[in-house]
């Protein structure tokens, strides 16, 4: 189907425009900057639907396609197009912009047209992320929205913002820089900055390798996994609520999206070789952070490492579909693995951003995300505490919430790879339970545990507007996630297909 | 054939103009010398204009293979005389504000631009070198004209010092290779190697290689032969530090190419490996010592260095690409690197030079704008898109990957994330840290404009650098 609307073009541009036009008018009209920032990203999120209502979900091929030569010389092309894999993270995005610019309302007082700035021209990198189809714009907005993020972390950031932010501007940077180079590498070879044509460049498995390690510097840093994930907890702490919870949605979903679309087709036989590795990797992310994730004393450090360990479930999903394919012969079962972490993502998104938000909410007011500040919040803020309570659940993979399907359909493709696979994933059921319900218990129940907690006034009408969207979101996913998976079906077969096809010969 | 003096209208001219600057210096009687300035901005316009006239779009050889004009040339002429353009005018801007306007600055101005367009258009090693010493006297001058300033001194000393070993290690060079071959032009050089010599012809070749590029390195500023490059930023005045650090890499670059690539090509494998071993070296040095730098001069100096590391690899991938992506590089920055000069002046008010880099302090709540500048200018630096420093880069490094050394494209990569660090720092003290005073910046509007309009180009030049990287690769082809 063609458009004629640059329907993607308008979801980049849109945002990036508007945050130029914030801060072109300053701290003058703080008012006026915030209902416009707001203004456009329900914009922006309007638009998405828009491009959802027109999306074809009968296909895999890449869909709203916008071609412009861009550097001639060198063969980069200005290439968007999106496909089942794309869309539903784009929809991600365009979401979490307009509820985290909601969520800053009041609670920004320093150079608020600059931070609806910085998430507003964020928000435009990061669709342009998921909509490249040409590799170096891809990097060009990948790049791009580090010094955004740098800023917002060390600008309203907490007291070690300044060592967060460079920690997390320098870790990813190295990650990124090798997946260029592997980038480069495949242009001597192909002449073609062009996915489609990366897709099927053939390979020798050698050459695979070590492309595949570059591309696993750079996204398994992003995603993070285990070992490398040692900026996240930083950079989660110290941020500003909003940020965390852009950092926790979507931007850890880039490293996802990554092995998706540049790991698994560009590098399927070297993705085959070393799955055993990736596996390994993403079932330590699952347990051995899932005990760290214990023993925090810190909300967000908490929420931060329970991410790390969710995120081991994504990339378990996505790895572990060769195990399958070997040993039932069929894709069915990979295909639910990997849509299993695909849909863990989507999940994460709303699970992770909705706790960012309500640690945010006591952040507020009592200015401490330890633990041990609290105790019987429940008391004083009932809805609040309703609330956060879904989130936990969801968080921990209750039934009939969204962080349940994920979770469900990687455990069960795991079960037919490998018994010990699949049981060791499935102990972060009960360590997400023991260590989210944990800090709820510590925090909300019991008797009231000092003065600030006394003086708790419950959620605004602004606040609980943004918490109930997101558990109505997160219960709607929860019961009924046909949406998402008609959305990306076509888009994972065809995808798990073509990495069944070996590029060596 | 077109009549040979054609091809050196502009040089003749510019040597014109520059003998009536002198002359009119002295009847200039305003504190500020406002004439010599304007007559100096306009023979460089004029001499732009001459360019585009009279240039051939074709390669000519004038005065027996000494002169050449090609598209490289033209193209390295016009960006000399753009960028000493606005060089000179942060570099008016400064010695205004420091009540120190001599009109010999510009004069020896436009002599280093002469100097730098004959390198430009050298096409044999009497023209390079002759080239070379009226850019290198035309330099050591201006760094001593602040004659009363201690640092300026020494610098001026040290420079000409280590200057003057250089240009002895090139002239040596160039004997060697004369020896040899018996001939002064390139194109004689060339055939004469490609000819193909017996083994003791080429170790004297080879011989007088060695130390061909040694000179070039002293002049580009690469490691082990850096020594210079830190002591002469700090040292001299901005405003020649300015002028030091933009237009005379460019010409660096021209005379690399001259006589690597136009005379030595068929010893690519000899030179080669020697830039690898220049080129890590560099990057690794400058970007390691530019952390522990506080003045920021200083740190631009070690900068400097390392982004002549970068621009080596272009060199080393030895085709015509990657000699367009040397250009490239270059040419980005040295408008990088004059911005941020500019934002130094800007900075600095009388009796007070803003070198520290905790002048920088707080810069976003003083003037958010200029701060904003000042990221981009940081960014670009450090190699982040979407500013123009990205593809410089991107460009060297695509050049090497593509002749297969890989390894050397890692270890580069890993040295810009180490030389993100420091460009990263003066970012945290603009937007991080608290102003130590909210003084009000006072400068002018002409530099506020210039400044402004130098960090645009960095940012809308990263959105499209296809024209510029066009420009270069046609120029070398």
């Amino acid at each position: 189907m063609e458009l004629s609307l640059p329907i993607l073009s308008l979801l980049i541009w849109t945002p990036i425009l508007g945050g130029i036009w914030v801060l072109y008018v300053g701290d003058r009209q703080e008012d006026t900057v915030k209902l416009f920032s707001f203004i456009v990203s329900i914009l922006v999120f309007i638009i998405s639907v828009y491009a959802y209502s027109q999306f074809d979900n009968s296909t895999s091929q890449f869909q709203f396609n916008e071609f412009r030569e861009w550097i001639p010389v060198f063969n980069i092309n200005y290439h968007l197009g999106v496909d089942g894999i794309a869309f539903p993270l784009i929809l991600l995005t365009t979401f979490t912009t307009m509820l985290v610019i909601l969520s800053a309302w009041e609670v920004i007082e320093v150079r608020i047209s600059q931070f609806m700035a910085a998430f507003l021209i964020l928000e435009g990198m990061m669709i342009g992320v998921f909509a490249s189809l040409d590799a170096i714009l891809f990097y060009f907005f990948w790049e791009a929205m580090l010094i955004p993020m740098f800023l917002i972390i060390g600008i309203w950031g907490g007291p070690r913002r300044v060592y967060a932010t460079i920690k997390f501007f320098l870790y990813t940077f190295l990650g990124s820089v090798f997946m260029l180079i592997a980038l480069l590498y495949l242009y001597s070879k192909s002449g073609s900055f062009n996915l489609l044509d990366l897709h099927q460049l053939p390979l020798s498995l050698e050459a695979q390798k070590l492309i595949f390690i570059a591309f696993f510097l750079a996204f398994a840093v992003k995603i993070p996994m285990w070992p490398v994930h040692t900026w996240l907890p930083d950079a989660h702490v110290e941020a500003p609520t909003a940020g965390s919870v852009i950092l926790a949605a979507i931007m850890l979903k880039m490293g996802g999206y990554g092995f998706l679309r540049f790991s698994l087709p560009i590098t399927p036989d070297a993705s085959m070789a070393l799955d055993g590795f990736m596996i390994t990797l993403s079932l330590i992310a699952v347990v051995y952070i899932g005990f760290v994730a214990l023993v925090q004393t810190d909300m967000k450090k908490l929420i931060a490492y329970s991410s790390i360990s969710h995120m081991g479930f994504v990339t378990l999903g996505f790895f572990v579909g060769f195990a399958i394919f070997a040993n039932t012969d069929s894709s069915s079962g990979a295909v639910i693995a990997l849509e299993g972490g695909i849909m863990q993502m989507i999940s994460h998104g709303f699970i992770s951003g909705a706790l960012f938000l309500c640690v945010g909410v006591l952040y507020d007011r009592v200015h401490s995300r330890e633990i041990s500040s609290y105790g019987g919040v429940a008391n004083t803020m009932p809805k609040f505490a309703a609330l956060m309570m879904l989130f936990a659940m969801a968080n921990a993979g209750l039934p009939g919430t969204s962080g349940f399907v994920g979770e469900f359909l990687v455990i069960l493709g795991s079960y037919q790879a490998n018994f010990w696979i699949a049981f060791l994933a499935a102990i972060t059921l009960i360590l997400g339970a023991a260590y989210t319900l944990w800090m709820y218990k510590r925090v909300i129940f019991g008797e009231i545990a000092n003065d600030n907690v006394a003086e708790l006034k419950d959620i605004n009408s602004r606040e609980t507007f943004i918490l109930v969207i997101l558990a109505i979101v997160v219960l709607l996913f929860g019961i009924w996630p046909a949406p998402i998976f008609d959305m990306m079906h076509p888009s994972v077969e065809n995808l798990f297909q073509h990495v069944l096809q070996s590029k060596t010969g | 054939m077109l009549p040979q003096i054609q091809l050196v209208i502009p040089e003749l001219v510019l040597l014109c103009l520059a003998s009536i600057a002198l002359v009119l210096d002295t009847y200039s009687t305003s504190k500020n010398k406002v004439l010599t300035f304007r007559f100096v901005q306009i023979s460089l316009l004029i001499v732009i204009a001459l360019i585009f006239v009279v240039s051939p779009d074709t390669q000519e050889y004038a005065f027996n293979n000494h002169f050449i004009s090609d598209p490289m040339s033209v193209v390295l002429k016009l960006v000399i005389c753009i960028i000493s353009l606005v060089v000179f005018f942060y570099s008016y801007e400064y010695l205004k504000e420091h009540e120190n306007v001599k009109g010999e600055y510009f004069v020896l101005g436009l002599f280093a631009v002469l100097g730098m367009m004959i390198m430009s258009s050298a096409a044999s090693l009497l023209t390079i070198y002759l080239g070379l010493e009226l850019l290198s006297l035309s330099l050591y001058s201006m760094i001593a004209m602040h004659k009363d300033s201690l640092t300026a001194s020494e610098a001026a000393m040290k420079y000409f010092v280590l200057g003057a070993l250089a240009s002895g290690m090139l002239l040596y060079g160039i004997s060697m290779l004369y020896g040899v071959t018996g001939v002064l032009d390139l194109q004689g050089i060339s055939s004469f190697a490609n000819a193909g010599v017996d083994a003791d012809m080429n170790i004297m070749l080879v011989f007088g290689l060695v130390f061909i590029v040694v000179g070039i390195a002293f002049k580009l500023g690469a490691v082990p032969f850096h020594m210079w490059v830190p002591d002469i930023y700090e040292g001299s005045p901005t405003a020649v530090t300015l002028f030091i650090s933009t237009a005379p890499k460019i010409a660096a670059f021209a005379m690399t190419i001259r006589l690597l690539s136009d005379g030595l090509q068929d010893l690519l494998s000899d030179w080669q490996g020697m830039l690898i071993i220049l080129s890590l070296l560099s990057m690794a040095v400058g970007n390691i010592i530019a952390i522990s730098q506080t003045n920021i001069k200083r740190m631009l100096a070690y900068s400097t260095i390392a982004h002549v590391g970068f621009f080596l690899l272009g060199i080393i991938s030895g085709t015509a690409s990657g000699y367009a992506g040397s250009m490239f590089y270059i040419i980005v920055y040295a408008i990088m690197s004059m911005g941020s000069f500019g934002m130094i002046i800007f900075l600095g008010k009388k009796g007070y030079e803003a070198d520290q880099l905790d002048d920088f302090k707080g810069l976003a709540k003083r003037s958010p704008w200029y701060a904003f500048i000042m990221l981009i200018l940081m960014f670009s630096m450090a190699g982040i898109p979407p500013l123009i420093g990205f593809w410089a880069k991107w460009f060297v490094i695509k050049e090497v990957v593509a002749m297969g050394y890989v390894w050397l494209a890692a270890v580069a990569v890993v040295f810009s994330v180490i030389g993100a660090f420091y460009y990263l720092r003066i970012i945290k003290l603009m937007y991080f840290d608290e102003p130590d005073e909210m003084l009000a910046i006072k400068a002018s509007r002409e530099l506020r404009l210039v400044l402004s309009v130098n960090g645009m180009v960095i940012l809308i030049l990263g959105f499209i650098p296809g024209a510029l990287m066009a420009l270069c690769l046609s120029a070398l082809s």
